[in-house]
């Protein structure tokens, strides 16, 4: 999933200071299941925000709306339904909902209220990692399905590098060396002499140093 | 300029049973603060971000939840969560530069124990120094 944490309040009090009346849209997809962005979360901003306005001597009128997603057009659509009662749209979903508010409401201004953070999971209740950096050309099947451009600092292809200690990164003595845990991964399945292999110089315009990206699927479009 | 503080307590159904023997006239003759406006829940586990900012929101000055103690909750983690979610209020607070002591969360054992009249007389004093919510401007 998306994974993403809400912004400073003084930073989303300085966007919507001026505004008369705010809707906090939640997103019921990715930031639901990271609780950054679901209908609770948003409840939850849109007291904030009202706290934060009256302690400035300011007054706001907030409604509060939820979106199956805030990336789907079909979705955005459904803002109609609130026509007339806001200034401005604080949206909770990731970025990629706000984009879509932007590209397709033109008259609307929208606000982020989160900052986007990963790719990730839960790795317990109440923290979640990065997994994944959605480089476009996955060699999860060399690495032992461990990838090692979002979870080696250094993005390395050749790894480990000599900042690799008892298996931890020299970033930080709480990050593991994902070199290492590949190692150990592929040894569990016989497989070691796989870390000899030398990765070739990568391609990395594939991981948006080409520019935006896009998927088309020709039989999917209409 | 005299302040009389609105103070608003989440307490556990358990915690507070006693409390409201003889409709709270035990508590008021044991020196419970006149300013602590009482809501009793089944389980202070129950008490929701959402819940502890609208008591802000609805003119209070200080809020505090009192529960179980950590190891002794009828429903094993509700205190707990109740003190996690205190906290995220606290540091809410604190980002909209409020004192984050305007809210609190006191673990005290079952029935009326000296403690639960204790910690609102803690409370009472603590607001009355802090003074009025920054929140109750307009």
């Amino acid at each position: 999933m998306i994974v993403a944490e809400r912004k400073p309040m003084a930073e989303i009090i300085e966007m919507v200071k001026d505004c008369k009346k705010v809707l906090v849209l939640a997103c019921r997809g990715c930031v639901t299941v990271c609780s950054a962005g679901g209908e609770r979360e948003a409840a939850i901003l849109a007291s904030l925000v009202r706290l934060g306005l009256k302690k400035e001597g300011r007054e706001v009128e907030i409604t509060e709306g939820s979106l199956v997603r805030q990336c789907d057009k079909e979705y955005i659509d459904a803002i109609d339904q609130w026509n007339g009662q806001y200034d401005a749209i604080l949206s909770t979903a990731c970025g990629v909902g706000v984009n879509f508010i932007a590209n397709l409401r033109k008259n609307d201004m929208v606000y982020p209220a989160l900052n986007t953070t990963f790719f990730g999971g839960s790795a317990e209740q109440g923290v979640w990692s990065e997994q994944c950096a959605g480089c476009g050309d996955c060699v999860l099947h060399l690495t032992g399905g461990l990838c090692p451009v979002a979870r080696c600092a250094k993005s390395l292809m050749n790894g480990p590098c000599g900042g690799s200690v008892d298996g931890r990164c020299e970033i930080s003595r709480d990050v593991d060396c994902i070199w290492q845990s590949i190692h150990d991964r592929l040894g569990s399945f016989g497989r070691s002499a796989q870390m000899e292999a030398i990765a070739p110089i990568r391609d990395w315009s594939t991981a948006g140093h080409g520019g935006p990206r896009k998927v088309e699927r020709k039989d999917l479009t209409v | 300029m005299s302040f009389e503080p609105k103070i608003t307590l989440f307490s556990c159904h358990y915690t507070s049973q006693q409390s409201c023997a003889e409709d709270g006239k035990e508590l008021q003759q044991l020196g419970f603060p006149a300013s602590v406006s009482m809501i009793r829940v089944p389980c202070t586990g129950k008490v929701q971000v959402t819940s502890l900012l609208k008591a802000f929101e609805d003119g209070a000055d200080g809020v505090y939840v009192v529960g179980c103690p950590l190891d002794g909750c009828h429903n094993v983690k509700g205190s707990v969560r109740a003190a996690r979610r205190v906290g995220a209020v606290q540091k809410a607070l604190a980002e909209l530069d409020v004192e984050s002591d305007r809210i609190a969360m006191y673990h005290l054992p079952r029935g009326l124990q000296p403690e639960f009249v204790a910690a609102g007389v803690e409370m009472d004093k603590k607001i009355r120094d802090l003074g009025p919510s920054p929140f109750n401007k307009i």
